[in-house]
């Protein structure tokens, strides 16, 4: 066999089985995300009962809670992001961390000091790498996030924002995380958590005009929000965190659709150059053969005369 | 047909539960409540206890909840908890198993909700 046959045929090889590598992650990560997608699905009545009852509370009392107060000049901000603890998921981290520093950028532009809270092992690599300070992070729960996990992310988060903003407490909450919109197309999007908006609560409800009713509060109004809010920040991160999981694996199942098929590619194209190489030496062949064969019958026909 | 209420117990990811009832028991910050049709709306603070329905069939359902809230209104009751478990899903010898370690780790928190699952799957009461 040629030296050039043989090299294509080892590229052909080495590029099979990584074939077959992307080709299993395309799979994992397809199954993977309508898992994720059910889970989206089954923390829905969740979320938007916990919407109903802070509307409810929010329109039925006065309360105030600090939660819920906006701050004239808010000077300090939290941003928490959420990124992938594994790599080739295409632009997906990136695209979060992007979305994030614009965030930082136009925060910083309004005169707010920026802390960064960060979870997925990407986003931390590339904050230290950067030699950035980071105020809080959380790995190793990205591609299967449980309620447990949120809270633990939104607790520190809570108490940042309601710490008074002299002792090193935030103003505002900010996440920046990936939703999913389609198998197709996963957005980075940023959204401010507090504050919390109550127009806006009031808007996701849908927009019926059915007046609330009068609630009767146990044990108190007061008792009620400060229970209620932490739940509404730690399921709104919750549903973060489970679309941030669904779009990783759809995002990584489209890269991984594409490497398989840039494989295929390769592997066509090389498989076209070995075919070409084997004739060529199948026909070198030849004509040494043919070449040897004539040189042999002139060499004998000369000792014959 | 004696009135009845419509219950939606739902925990962080998942729904539990959901049914018609004629009661509803369950254990709030401030003590036990108990929710029957036409009650006037309310909003509550629920402790971590056992949740006991009465269901129009007549039979009930017993589930542990560990914390959440309560919210009553137009004859419909959603009990939303960080964690609910119904009564036969819950594991005894795992419960108990917790109950003995939160014991010995002086963990009251931890010991109060092995405690409340133990009592839940013991049955209504």
């Amino acid at each position: 066999m040629g030296a050039q046959l043989r090299v294509y045929k080892r590229r052909i090889k080495a590029v099979t089985a990584t074939k077959k590598i992307t080709k299993a992650m395309e799979m994992i990560a397809a199954s993977r995300i309508v898992k994720a997608q059910r889970r989206v699905a089954a923390s829905t009545p969740y979320a938007s009962e916990l919407t109903r009852a802070v509307t409810a509370v929010a329109t039925g009392s006065n309360t105030r809670h600090p939660l819920t107060t906006e701050v004239e000049k808010p000077t300090r901000a939290a941003v928490l992001l959420v990124t992938s603890d594994r790599g080739l998921a295409g632009g997906y981290s990136s695209n979060a961390i992007k979305a994030a520093e614009q965030l930082t950028t136009r925060l910083r532009g309004e005169g707010r000091e920026v802390v960064h809270y960060i979870i997925g092992r990407k986003g931390v690599g590339y904050y230290s790498f950067r030699e950035r300070p980071v105020a809080g992070s959380w790995t190793g729960f990205t591609d299967n996030p449980t309620y447990a996990d949120a809270k633990m992310v939104a607790d520190p988060l809570i108490e940042a924002v309601l710490k008074d903003t002299a002792e090193g407490g935030v103003d505002e909450l900010y996440i920046v995380s990936t939703e999913f919109v389609s198998m197709m197309t996963q957005t980075p999007v940023d959204k401010r958590l507090l504050p919390l908006t109550l127009e806006k609560a009031d808007a996701e409800d849908g927009a019926k005009d059915k007046i609330l009713p009068l609630f009767e509060f146990e044990p108190s109004d007061e008792a009620v929000l400060d229970a209620l809010l932490p739940r509404y920040v730690e399921s709104r991160v919750y549903n973060a965190l489970l679309q941030a999981a669904a779009s990783e694996h759809a995002a990584r199942r489209r890269a991984m659709k594409s490497a398989t098929d840039n494989a295929e590619e390769l592997i066509k194209s090389f498989t076209r150059l070995a075919n070409a190489a084997r004739q060529a030496d199948i026909t070198q062949e030849i004509s040494e053969i043919v070449g040897g064969a004539s040189a042999l019958a002139d060499a004998t026909a000369g000792s014959d005369r | 047909m004696a009135a009845e209420l419509h219950v939606e117990l739902v925990a962080a990811d998942r729904s539990v539960w959901s049914g018609e009832a004629t009661l509803v028991i369950a254990r709030t910050t401030s003590g036990d409540i108990g929710v029957m049709p036409g009650h006037q709306p309310l909003l509550g603070v629920l402790e971590s206890g056992p949740v006991t329905i009465r269901t129009t069939g007549g039979g009930t359902v017993v589930a542990a909840v560990h914390g959440g809230f309560l919210s009553f209104a137009d004859d419909k009751l959603s009990l939303l908890a960080e964690i609910a478990e119904l009564a036969d899903e819950i594991d005894v010898t795992r419960a108990e198993r917790a109950l003995e370690r939160a014991k010995a780790d002086a963990d009251a928190a931890a010991e109060r909700r092995a405690d409340v699952r133990l009592r839940a799957a013991a049955g209504p009461h």
